[in-house]
Formats: structure tokens, sequence, C-alpha cells
């Protein structure tokens, strides 16, 4: 008898009816093996691979042996004014019923490529991230080409008639038809509006802001009886008080940060003085960052806090709830200090209610603040909630037969825009003027693509007085019109917008000056000030309940990237980083430390460096939103930031269609809501460019000093010379002995430096998206971005304070000793306050004189000029990348990709149109190259040659990188320090220059000047 | 000095005016061309009218008066002179007060004169010359030819019969014993030192020819190809004379030399519709052939020949680009031929002979960089005044190149 062991391999042949087993018994293995491309096995392996690359190399090797046939085609009739090579500027004019300036927009063969301020005008000139940016919009894909009615392309003539007709028929059976537009500000878009109004006279006219100042408006408007906007120049006051109002970003249209730099540097002209500005609020906004004392406060203590101030003005006793010690501190403070200042003080307020805007326009009557203008007062708003709110109740109870949009999007912007689409699908009639086929063109029955601000005719009173024009910078890219000239149509009108203007204008505006001079020019000033009178007023002084302990604040607010978020598929836009946060793709809830910890909320760093955040729900009766949260240091316990601008879904790519729709919440544009909020499930990813928010203590690479220290101590005191040791001996970094470098006598020829001011600059990001315009910068999108491969030339770091000052870091380093205490300190720095204080610092490369890069380039391809510019020649660099590892500031940027005809990056360079957008004197960077901030070297190469051209030495203010050229508030200088009367020298040879990271000898041709604090300790 | 040349300019005139018909034409002729021909053609309007045959349209009395001062003509009303100012889209002829009647006789003899049709004789005899002489070099050949197969036949029967009497008298005459020779790649193969030099100098030379390839790629020097319309830089830059820089004008300010667009062109060819110059009948350059080439511009700028107008209806040129610089090259034509004053042909050559356009330079960086080396900076331009004594007595030279100046820096081009 035979006994016959059985060997099992394992328990699955105990199971006979095992699929495995079966397939065992037939075959070797139980899957099929990956050979060769057999059936749907499309996984290539490894010899596929090298075929393909050997094969692929032979090709390419073949190919590049043969140049390709290039076509050049001139003009047939070559218009005077362009010469090939030449760029061309117009003085134009952006109003897109959110930035409004003044603008030059440089044109190269016909096509705009540059936007900077346009200096000449005296206000309205600044421009900001957006206004930058919006150049690009111009060239997007997603652009209508030409009117559609029920989705179908029609021609303009058969539009108009059909339009017409409609109008015609409502008109005879009077319907009612609502014209529902931005804000002009446009004298006679206006008249052709009423003329238009004339005609049918069933249509009533509304004029909508996406993110309202209605309450600023109505409030002026109760106070001096014209629907307009106090203006502020803030380089008149020395104390600055700030409730809530966010005025170094967008707060009523901006342009305000330039006024206010220029009180912010002490020196001899000023007898070393420097404004003082303290603000109070409840997220952190850009300009509570610059702010010299930052006072957090919940939006129902904002309000009384203005209350507060302008009781103690009158000296009467405020009757209000109290505010608690610390903020009852900070009131008494901002008092004194506009007393102390008198007229030189102001008091401005971004509080939404008409009660406190009327309450600042008080303040500022009261202590008859310089600063404060109503003789011109903006125009550039004319919105009003309740009209809107009135509208969209007409809409809904059916007394509406008609709508027509102009320059909005009400089905995204409004917080109940399905309702709204659907009520707007239903209508009898709809047309909308929209540039692309967005939420509400989708649902209207007539689009009619008009043409981008750039390709526009136009003209507008932004001030009482101050008027200015917009002209096209280049013929229409596609079969659009513009809205004024199809209601002149539908008018039957013979002129053409055009030529309303220009009649309008020399009938109604201009007084001695030629029309031909204020089109080049691109504005008029009248100086014709009004008159207003003081309407007497009744101010309610309501205060809302403090909110229960589980609710929250919300606060929506605009980034200084997106504002409201009409411009949200501009690829350079979305890849901004905030200057406050550093995310860039995204918006969030910003909360603080306190609520995240009390929701168990968490913000952390994975592996490769990237941030991931905790998502939360945010709800509140109406509205429920899912949201990714980001902890920021000096929000306001109990209140959480979202801002608008985000979530757009339509007519745009999938990669930016980033974020959530915060419109959603703006219920009764209101930016102030009750939410609760949950935590919800998942982690969400950010693309956030910073991981390290604080100095940790090192003052080499932020000096800051306080105003009586600067104008009291030697300069030895608050901008040492750096020292380091050479043989045990405290040696100074400038003195030769201890440089390891043979110094190259850069004394005759040009000499380029950059000096940044930490006083001026606010960390708007107006270089950061310039420099992307000037040196076409790729952009790299959001997954790249969270790998750390950011292509921004220049960054603009910020970091918060640990302590409550920066300065406070570095004593608390200081005076640390011994292992055990050092760790916790140091674990104790790397976490920014509650309310810290905040540094902005932008960050090019350094161009140093003794580069580390430039010794370790296998072959050479970055080299150094002798007028001081670190030189990168990409078509040398092999891509070591060995560079970017010995540079000390982390400036250099690897080009992972070919960003550019890529469909892995579909952005700006990987469409004809987009391309357009290209600057043609800066090469566009290949794959495996490192890049990096020229110093804009073909701006000055082109400066020197004008110079050339015309037999003539270099006049000082001419030399300019992209990045000094966009900054309004002139924290970059940039010139030829050889220049012995030039600015640069008289900044780089004062007391307050100082080189980042002094001590590693590295020379840096870009300076920094200290930043100054007038911050007041209580 | 102006007097005598006011002598001579007499004494030139003075035989063409006075004797008799014939010479009428002739000076006819030159008064035509400097005054009439801006405006005026023989057989085909122009601004103005076509002059043949005028003066049988119009009174000799009516001409006078007409060149003389027309204008006054047409404002007193004169029918025929207002006709043909209307006619011509209202433009005035310019008045000719200072012509005298004869003068005018002249020009009206001119333009009156058909010249006789060209003679097509006198090619008989040369044709049967030059026939004569090709026959006789056949005659020549043949006979030649059948000399030399009458030696090699004889030569043959020679040896037959020296061989027979060789038999005949038995002497054996044996094939000689082939030797088996190795062939010559055995030897090498075999003879290492042979062997050796052999594949050295394979591997070197390859390396020289392939070196020598791999970088002769992407530069284009010589490159020559063929337009949509012959444009010849001869004709223009060479016989006419025309400055390089009339057409190229965005060479004094860009970076780009320009191709001139077609109205620069029409600025001449509104009156230049004929190519009268010189023929390179070798090459099939004909008068036809370029007044072809002319009409081509015509229907490209959208130019109406009979009617002497612009019909709007154009075809712009698609040139192919003959000098093309890799991307990432950064040049300048105003620094160059602005500023450096460097004449065009220093890097474009002999254009005013290039029938054809063709890439003379390489191109390279070497040569760019060369140039670099040699080339002085111009210190009368107050821009490099200052650096250049500055410098010039740092690196103790008379000169300074631009080299010295930093002009090979690599961002200088590359950025």
């Amino acid at each position: 008898m035979e006994k016959k062991n059985i060997y099992w391999k394992g328990f699955e042949e105990l199971n006979k009816e095992s699929e495995i087993v079966k397939s065992l018994e037939q075959n070797e293995f139980v899957e099929k093996l990956p050979v060769g491309n057999e059936g749907e096995n499309k996984n290539h392996n490894r010899r596929d691979f090298l075929k393909y690359a050997g094969f692929s190399t032979a090709a390419a090797a073949v190919v590049g042996c043969e140049g390709p046939v290039i076509k050049s085609v001139p003009y047939v009739v070559q218009p005077e004014q362009i010469i090939p090579g030449i760029a061309n500027y117009y003085a134009t004019t952006i109003a897109d019923g959110y930035d409004f300036s003044s603008i030059l927009v440089k044109t190269k063969a016909g096509r705009p490529i540059f936007i900077k301020g346009n200096k000449d005008a005296k206000s309205m000139n600044c421009t900001n991230a957006r206004i930058n940016a919006s150049v690009l919009s111009m060239y997007d894909v997603f652009r209508l080409q030409g009117p559609k009615l029920s989705g179908e392309n029609i021609s303009w003539k058969n539009f108009n008639s059909s339009v017409k007709a409609d109008l015609s028929r409502l008109l005879s059976e009077n319907k009612k038809v609502v014209l529902l537009t931005q804000s002009f500000a446009s004298p006679t878009t206006e008249k052709i509006i009423n003329n238009f109004i004339q005609k049918y006279s069933n249509i009533q006219h509304v004029v909508y802001d996406a993110v309202s100042n209605s309450s600023a408006l109505d409030a002026f408007e109760n106070s001096y009886g014209k629907r307009a906007l106090a203006d502020y120049d803030f380089s008149l006051s020395n104390t600055i008080i700030s409730i809530d109002a966010d005025f170094m970003n967008d707060w009523q249209g901006g342009n305000y940060s330039s006024g206010w730099s220029k009180n912010r540097v002490p020196n001899e002209d000023n007898n070393f003085t420097m404004s003082y500005h303290l603000q109070f609020e409840s997220n952190m906004t850009l300009s509570g960052a610059n702010a010299d004392n930052r006072v957090m406060a919940r939006p129902h203590q904002l309000k009384q806090v203005l209350q507060s101030i302008y009781f103690s003005l009158r000296n009467q006793k405020y009757n209000g709830p109290s505010l608690g010690s610390y903020l009852d501190r900070y009131v008494k403070l901002a008092v004194e200090s506009i007393k102390k200042s008198g007229n030189k003080a102001v008091v401005i307020s971004g509080l939404d209610d008409v009660d406190s805007q009327e309450i600042v326009l008080m303040i500022n009557e009261l202590i008859n603040s310089d600063a404060f203008n109503i003789k011109s007062p903006k125009l550039i708003f004319q919105g009003s909630d309740k009209d809107i709110l009135n509208t969209i109740k007409e809409l809904k109870s059916g007394k509406i037969s008609g709508l027509i949009t102009a320059g909005i999007n009400p089905s995204y912007t409004l917080p109940n825009s399905d309702e709204f689409s659907q009520l707007l699908n239903k209508l009898e009639f709809s047309l909308c003027f929209s540039m692309k086929e967005d939420e509400t063109a989708q649902n209207s029955k007539y689009i009619a693509a008009t043409p981008h601000y750039l390709e526009s005719w136009g003209d507008y009173e932004f001030k009482s007085g101050n008027y200015y024009l917009s002209q096209p910078t280049i013929k229409p890219l596609f079969d659009t019109n513009q809205f004024q000239d199809v209601l002149l149509d539908l008018i039957d009108s013979q002129n053409s917008f055009y030529d309303e203007i220009k009649n309008n204008w020399r009938t109604n505006i201009l007084k001695g000056k030629t029309w031909g001079k204020s089109l080049q020019d691109g504005y008029y000033y009248s100086y014709d000030n009004i008159s207003l009178n003081r309407i007497k007023s009744n101010l309610t002084f309501s205060n809302s309940p403090s909110s229960n302990d589980d609710t929250l604040d919300l606060i929506l607010y605009t980034k200084t990237g997106l504002g409201d978020g009409q411009q949200s598929s501009n690829p350079w836009l979305q890849e901004f980083p905030d200057p406050i946060t550093r995310v860039t793709w995204d918006n969030y809830l910003t909360i603080s430390y306190e609520d995240a910890e009390r929701l168990d909320l968490k913000n952390y760093n994975v592996s490769n460096g990237a941030l991931n955040g905790s998502y939360v729900n945010l709800s509140n009766e109406n509205h429920s939103l899912k949201v990714p949260v980001i902890i920021q240091p000096g929000q306001t316990p109990g209140t959480v930031g979202l801002s608008l601008g985000y979530g757009k879904t339509q007519a745009m790519s999938e990669e930016m269609n980033v974020g959530v729709n915060a419109y959603r919440f703006y219920d009764d544009f209101k930016r102030v809501h009750k939410v609760k909020l949950t935590k919800a499930e998942g982690d969400h990813e950010f693309a956030c460019i910073q991981l390290h928010n604080t100095m940790m203590g090192r003052d080499e690479i932020i000096k800051e000093t306080s105003l009586k220290e600067f104008v009291e101590e030697d300069k030895s005191v608050w901008n040492p010379t750096v020292m380091v040791s050479k043989n045990h001996i405290e040696t100074m970094v400038t003195s030769k002995e201890v440089d390891i470098w043979r110094e190259f006598d850069r004394s005759t020829g040009h000499h380029f430096n950059l000096s940044i001011d930490l006083n001026k600059c606010n960390g708007c990001g107006a270089c950061v998206i310039a420099c992307h315009a000037e040196n076409n910068v790729p952009v790299v999108g959001k997954e790249e971005v969270r790998k750390s491969r950011d292509m921004h030339w220049i960054r603009i770091d910020r970091y918060y304070s640990s302590q409550d000052t920066i300065r406070g870091d570095v004593k608390a380093k200081d005076e640390t000793s011994g292992y055990r205490e050092y760790r916790s300190t140091q674990t104790n720095l790397e976490k920014a306050s509650a309310n810290p204080q905040v540094v902005f610092q932008p960050v090019s490369c350094m161009h140093c004189n003794h580069a580390p890069c430039e010794t370790v380039c296998p072959v050479a391809a970055t080299s150094h000029g002798r007028e001081g510019q670190n030189q990168m020649a990409y078509n040398r660099c092999v891509g070591t990348r060995y560079c970017a590892n010995n540079c000390p500031y982390k400036v250099r940027r690897f080009n992972w990709f070919q960003y550019s005809e890529n469909d892995e990056f579909d952005y700006n360079m990987n469409n004809p149109l987009g391309k357009m957008a290209i600057n043609p004197d800066v090469n566009v960077r290949s794959r495996g190259v490192m890049e990096k901030c020229s110093l804009c070297i073909q701006m000055t190469q082109k400066v020197k040659l004008d110079a050339k051209k015309e037999g003539r030495r270099v006049r000082d203010g001419e030399f300019k990188t992209a990045c000094s050229e966009s900054c309004d508030d002139n924290a970059m200088v940039f010139g030829d320090i050889n220049d012995k009367e030039s600015e640069i020298l008289r900044v780089k040879d004062g007391d307050r220059t100082y080189r980042v990271l002094e001590s590693i000898g590295t020379k840096p041709n870009v300076i920094y000047q200290v930043k100054i604090r007038n911050s007041k300790k209580i | 000095m102006l007097q005598i040349k006011r002598l001579l300019l007499v004494a030139l005139l003075l035989p063409s005016i006075s004797i008799s018909q014939e010479a009428d034409i002739q000076a006819g002729k030159n008064l035509f061309n400097t005054n009439c021909a801006a405006c005026h053609q023989l057989n085909r309007k122009a601004v103005g009218p076509a002059l043949s045959g005028v003066s049988e349209k119009y009174d000799k009395e009516w001409l006078y008066s007409w060149i003389k001062n027309g204008t006054q003509m047409i404002k007193d009303g004169d029918p025929q002179a207002v006709a043909i100012w209307e006619e011509y889209n209202r433009a005035v002829m310019t008045n000719y007060p200072q012509f005298s009647n004869e003068q005018i006789d002249n020009i009206l003899a001119y333009t009156d004169y058909t010249p006789p049709p060209p003679v097509t004789t006198v090619l008989d005899t040369a044709q049967v010359s030059s026939q004569g002489s090709d026959l006789s070099i056949n005659i020549i050949l043949v006979v030649s030819i059948v000399i030399f197969t009458i030696l090699i036949v004889m030569l043959f029967l020679v040896q037959r019969t020296l061989l027979k009497i060789a038999n005949a008298s038995g002497v054996k005459i044996e094939p000689e014993p082939k030797k088996r020779l190795k062939p010559l790649w055995k030897l090498v193969i075999e003879n290492q030192f042979l062997m050796f030099i052999v594949v050295v100098a394979f591997l070197l030379s390859s390396a020289y020819f392939s070196y020598g390839y791999l970088m002769q790629i992407g530069i284009d020097q010589g490159y020559a190809p063929i337009q949509p319309i012959h444009y010849s830089h001869k004709i223009h830059a060479g016989a006419n004379q025309i400055e390089c820089k009339y057409c190229h004008s965005s060479a004094r300010v860009s970076k780009h030399s320009g191709i001139p667009a077609l109205n620069v062109c029409m600025n001449c060819h509104e009156y230049i519709a004929d190519y009268n110059g010189e023929e390179d009948l070798e090459n099939g350059y004909t008068k036809d052939f370029y007044t072809k080439e002319i009409k081509k511009l015509y229907t490209a700028v959208g130019w109406d020949e009979e009617n002497q107008v612009y019909t709007g209806n154009t075809q712009p040129v698609k040139w192919v680009r003959i000098h093309n610089l890799p991307d990432f090259v950064y040049f300048n034509h105003a620094q160059h031929a602005q500023v450096a004053k460097v004449e065009c042909q220093t890097c474009h050559g002999p254009v005013e002979e290039m029938e054809i356009m063709y890439q003379y330079s390489p191109l390279t960086m070497g040569w760019c960089i060369d140039c670099h080396r040699e080339s002085n900076v111009d210190k009368n331009n107050e821009y490099y005044q200052k650096v250049h004594d500055e410098l010039s007595k740092k690196y103790g030279v008379e000169e300074l190149t631009v080299a010295q100046l930093g002009g090979i820096e690599c961002a200088k081009c590359h950025y």
C-alpha cells in the first residue's frame, strides 16, 4: 500500500473550486505575462522604451539635419507708425467694472504685450496684478468669436434686426425689460443708454456691481446728494486709521497704495517722520499686514470701534456695549493719534453698512482731513443693492419679460445664481453682452460677442472732472461689437460709438485741449471741482448683537489675484501666489489657530513639502459648501474668511476650474454672515509656494528697526556692518581680507543695481505679473507648483513674526543659552504668533558679483557680465542644476518640462492665441534648462541702443526693469550706480542699505532698504 | 566757373537744336526723358496719357499752349483741356513756360517717331561656315577610325603569321605560369602594423568627415532659395545703385532690417512697368522675363496697370527667409548698421552683384565673435566717449574693440 504525502503549496489548493488553482493547472503563472503589446496590454516594457528612445533619437538627429523653410510675409501697405521690432505705446484706460486705471499699453507688431501705469495721468494711474495680467485675458481661447442666437452663429446684421424686432414687439406690448449693466463711469455710454431708453421706454437701467460698494455709495448720497465715493490721498496724512478697509488692495476701486507709500520713508525732506497706520480688522488683509499696528476684532466689534472713535473725537460718551480692555486701549490710541495729527489724519472703513460709512464721512469732516476729498469724488461704482434685489424680486414675480446684461455675469456672481439662471432661461427675451459664453450667456437667448477693452473705444469719468479715454490697441481679433455700438444700431443711429465719444467730448468735455492730444494722453482734466452741500443726515448707532459661541462670522473678501473673478481663466492670475497665504490655484477658508484647534482642523506638509489642509462644511440656513481650510495667523478668533472670485466653471478650461464659489454666501450683498463649521472628511491638496512662515529670528534676511531707533541711534545700531570671523578675529564682511575672490573693477561703464525698499513694498505682487509678461515666464499648473516647481522669476516672500514683533524673534533667539533652551526657542520660533507682524520681501536673482552659481556650472552656461548681471545662456545649459543647488537665495528655476506647445500644460503658451502675448525680445525657454531673472537685460540693452542711436549718454531714470516699472509705490529703484547723479546711487549710499545674507560674501547687486516700523506700544 | 559751365552747355545744346529733322528726334528724346518721363510713357498710360502719336490727336498750337501753361487753359474752360483734366483724376500737368516752340516740336517729333522694325538677316553665312567646320571634324574622325581599325587587324594578322612560323620551325611557346598573388586585403589583415595604420587612418578620417558634417548642420551658407518673385538685387542695388536702406529702412532703427512692404516697391514701380535694362540671355533673364516679374508685383499689390488704380485686391508675397538666426540669439540691425556703421556688405556679401540672393556669411557664433574681437568701438559717439576714455587708458590701447567693452558676454546676445 502506497501512501503518498501530499504537499500543498498553499491553503488555496485545498479549495478545489479555486480559480487560481484551475488556472495554475494549465499555466505556469496565474496571470498572463506582459509580453510585448499583445491584446489590450498597453504597458510598455523596458525593451520598448529602449527601442523608442533609440528610434526617436535617430529620428531627431535626421530631422535636425535639414533646416525648415521659413516664410516671411511683409505688409502690402505698411502702416506708417509700425516698424517691425520697435514697440509702440498707446495710452488707454481699463474700466472693467472692477479695476479702473489709466494705462500705457506696449504693442509689438500690432499685438499688445505689456501694460503699465500711465504716469502722466495725475490720478487713477496705478496698476496691479489683475490689470497687468489683463493683456493675457484678451488672448483667451474661450472668447466668443461672433454673435449667437439660441446657440447658433448668426451675422451681426441679422442679430441686430432680430433684437430690434423683439424689442419693438416688447415695447408695443408694453412689457418691462431691464438693462442690467456693470458700472461704466462713462459719460458717453450714459448718454447712449439714455437715448436707448428714450426710444424703448419699457426699458429700465439697473447697475450691478458684482462686489457691492452700495453702502458707501448710499452713505455718500445721504450725506452729499450725489452717488459717488469719497477719494483719499494718503500721502497727505500722518495718521491713517483703517477700520476693515483693505485700501492697499481693491477697496473702493483701489489706486491708493502709491499715496500711502509716499509717506512711509523718514528722510531729511520730511524731517525724519513717517505716517502712522493703524488697522482694525478681522481677516488678515494686505493693508493689515502692512500696518504699524494691527488690531484684531470681530465685525460687530469693528462697528463699535468706529462709533467709539467718533464719540471720543466729539468728546462725547459712547453708550454702546463695552469693547473690552484690548480694543479700548487701541481706540484710545487711535483717538490720540488723530487728535495729535489734526487735519493730517484720516479715517477710512470698509464696513458694509450705511451707518458706519456715514460715520466715516462725519469723522473726516470733523477733523477736516486733508486726505479726504469730496470735491472730486470717485464715480467708478454706481450699483445699488436695493435696485438689484428689487429687480430679482420682479424677475421672480414675472413682472419682467426681458433682460439685457452687459459686462456682468450674474448667473455666477449672484448668491441665488441657479434660481436666477432658471428665470433667465425662461424669459421671453434675454440678451447678454459678453466676451465669453459664460454662465449668464449660456442662459440667454441672444449672445452679443463683445471685444476686450484693449480692442475697444471708451470714455470715462472716474472722478468728477477727471476724464479718461480708451482706444483700441489692436484690431478686434474676432467678429465682435461693442455694447454701445449695438445700442446705437438699435436706436437707428448712423454714428459709431467712436463718433459719439468724439462729438460728446468736443461739445461737452474738452475745453481748450484738442481731441487728438487727449487721445494721445489718454486723459483730460477739467479741474472743475464740484461743490457738494452737506445734507443733514440722522446717524443711527445700531449694534448687532455679539454672536453665540458656536456660530462664526464669515467674512467674504476679494483676493489680490482674482478680485471679483472675471479674469478667472487667466493662467497668470491663477498661478499668482496670494500675498498673505502664498497659496496658488485655490480659495480656502482662513481660520484662526484657536478655532482650528477647537474643531480639530489641520494644515500639514507631506513628505515632499507640499501643503495639505482639512476640509470643513461651511453652512448657514441657506447655503452650505465644502471648503478646505488654511490656518491663518492674524485671523480674529471667531471669524473665518473666504474669497470671492473662484469656483467659476463655464467658458474656461478644466485646469482653471479651481476653488469654490463663495458668491453663494453673498446674500443681500453683505460681506459678513453667520456660519457654522463642521469638520468634513478628507484633506485638500494646496499648491502653496512658501513652506516656512517665520524667520526664526534670523536677521540677515530681513532687517528692521523702529522709527525711534532709526531717528535717535546711529546706523551701527540698527544696520550694523556684518562681521565674519577670520582667524578668530571678527572682520567686516566688506573688508578685502575676508574675500576669497579677486575683485573685478566695475568702475567703468554701467553697473546696474536694483534697490528694494521694504518700507514701501506692500507685497501687492504687480511685479510678479509684470515679470511674467515681460519675460515669457511659463505657467506650470497646480500639480507642478505643489512640487515646488513654480517658475516665477520674482517671488514675494512673506514672513510672520513668532513673537509679537519680528524684532522680538531676534531678541528671543539671541537671549537663549544652552542647548535645551535653544531647542525649545527654535521650536517656538517656527510657529507664527496669533496676531503676527508681517513683512514682505520681493526676491529675484540677486546678481551676486561673487556668484556661487557661476563657479559650479560645468559648462559655463552662467557667467558674469561687466555690468553686474549674472547671465544665463540657455542654449549652453545642459541642466545639471548644480547652480540651483548652490544658490543661497533659491532663485533659479528649472524647466522640468517643455511648457510651451505641450498639451500637458494647456495654458497660454499652448495655443496660437495665447502665444500672441509672448514678448518677441525674450527667448521662450525649453525643457531641461535653468532660467532666472536677467535683470531685464533686454530692457537695459534697448535703453543703451536708443542712446547710441541718438549719440548721447543715458539719462537717469531711463534704465528700468519690468518689476521696477510696475511698482507704483516706487519700492523698487533700478539704475546705473556708475552714474554719479543717479537716484540708485543715492539710494545705495543711504544708511538703510543692506544686502541679504551678506556674511556669505556674495556681494549681490540687488540691495534692500531696512524696514522701519512706526509701531506704538501700549 | 558757372559761366564756363553755361558756355559749355550752350555749346553742347546749340548744334543739337540748329541741326535738321534727324537731330530733332535725339534732342526730343533727351527733353522727354528729363521732363516728361516721370508721368508719361510712349505707348502706355501712366500718370498722364500715352504720348505716342499725340500730335495727330491735337492741334499743334493747342499743344504749345497746353504744355506751356495748361493750368490757365483749364481755368479758362478750354473744352479739350478740361476733358483731359477730368479724365486723369483732375491731376494738373506741370507747366513748362520755359520751353520754346522748337523744343516742343522736338519732343513731338520724338513721340511721333516709330523706330524701324529690328533687322533679322545676315545670319546665313555664319551658319553655313560653322556647319562646314563641323563636317570636316567628322570626316577626320571617320577616316582615323578606319585607319586605326585597319592597323589593329593588321597587327593580329602579323601575330598569327609569326606564330605559324614559330610552330613550323618547332619552337614551343609556353604560356607563362600565372603567379598566384595574395590579394591586398589579405596582406593587410596578416600584417598587424599595416592593420593598425589602416584602422587609425579610417577612424581619423571618419572622425574628420563626421565632424565636418555635423558642424555644417544648421549652417546655411550659400542658401539661395527660389523666391515667389524673382527679385534681382543686381539690378536694383547694382545697376540702379539704390541704397540698401532705402528699402530696408528699419535696419536704421530696429532689430529687423525688414523685408520692404510692397508699397515701397510701388514708389518706383508705379512708373516702371517694363524692364529695359541689360539682359542675361545665358540664364534666360530676358527683358520679357523681368517684365513678367514686375507684373507679379502688380498682382500682389493689387495695381491695375490699365487704369492706374489700386484695386484693393492684394495677395501678400510669401518670401522665403534666407538669413535666419536661432530663437535664442538676439541680433539687432540698428546696433550694427546705424551705431557701428558696419556696411551691409560686410555680412551680406556683394549683394549688388547677386542676381539671386543667397546667404553669404556662415552666421555662426564664432564668426560673430571674430568680428567683435577685431572691430573697434566708435569713440566719437557720445554714448561711448566716457567709457572709451576710461577703458582704453586701463587697457593701454588707442582703440577699444567691441570685445573689450563686453561685446562677447553671453547675455549680450542670448536672453
